[in-house]
């Protein structure tokens, strides 16, 4: 299941809702927003998406997580619009009855969604600056 | 024929809109990205034809819904 989200994640929610009697193992990827990058200071960021086919395109990169790793849910989270420092950028909970696929397929969820979901970073700096990340 | 272009991060700032309608004769994506005058080259994007991705040969139809893609950056 994929979210977007304009609100602050409730990580606790979430959790609760990955949790049933089958799994043994949990496991999450919380992306915070740190105040640096590449030696400047950032005060927040932005995040635009493209909502449908984000959506689309988590789909897929779940239906292949259901092929190579036997999980039980899969919950990803990612918020759009100003995120403060520290604030959650994104949320991702595994669960499955064992560990290693849960660890596998969370570790497979953000690298494919940091490389395939159209979804933009713009840092802004302390000093008024900013950008978007991976502009060409 | 009429097609929705969105635009997204730094092509919604040039373009100054996140959507607007295109007027083209029958054509590709490709010919649609040339028509807009975008400020990132087809090599710096992706694209998106309603809401599945596309190849920028791909024969544009009256009323698609068109996203070009900038290098993303999520997480």
């Amino acid at each position: 299941m994929f979210l977007l989200s304009s609100q602050l994640i409730d990580a606790t929610h979430y959790r609760t809702r990955c949790q049933e009697h089958t799994a043994g193992g949990f496991v999450c990827f919380e992306g915070w927003v740190r105040n640096q990058n590449e030696g400047r200071e950032v005060k927040h960021l932005t995040f635009d998406a493209a909502g449908n086919l984000a959506e689309n395109e988590f789909s897929k990169i779940e239906s292949e997580i259901r092929t190579q790793f036997d999980i039980i849910e899969i919950i990803c989270v990612h918020r759009v619009g100003d995120v403060s420092l520290g604030e959650l950028a994104v949320w991702i909970g595994v669960t499955a009855v064992h560990r290693d696929a849960a660890f596998k397929a969370c570790r497979y969820a953000i690298d494919e969604l940091k490389e395939r979901l159209p979804i933009w970073k713009k840092e802004c700096y302390i000093d008024g600056d900013s950008g978007w990340i991976n502009h060409p | 024929m009429k097609v929705t272009v969105q635009y997204h991060a730094m092509l919604r700032e040039q373009k100054g809109c996140a959507e607007e309608q295109a007027e083209i004769e029958v054509g590709t994506l490709i010919e649609l990205h040339q028509k807009l005058n975008l400020c990132l080259e087809p090599k710096h994007l992706k694209v998106a034809i309603n809401d599945e991705l596309a190849a920028w040969d791909q024969q544009l139809k009256e009323n698609d819904v068109v996203i070009f893609i900038p290098p993303v950056a999520g997480g």
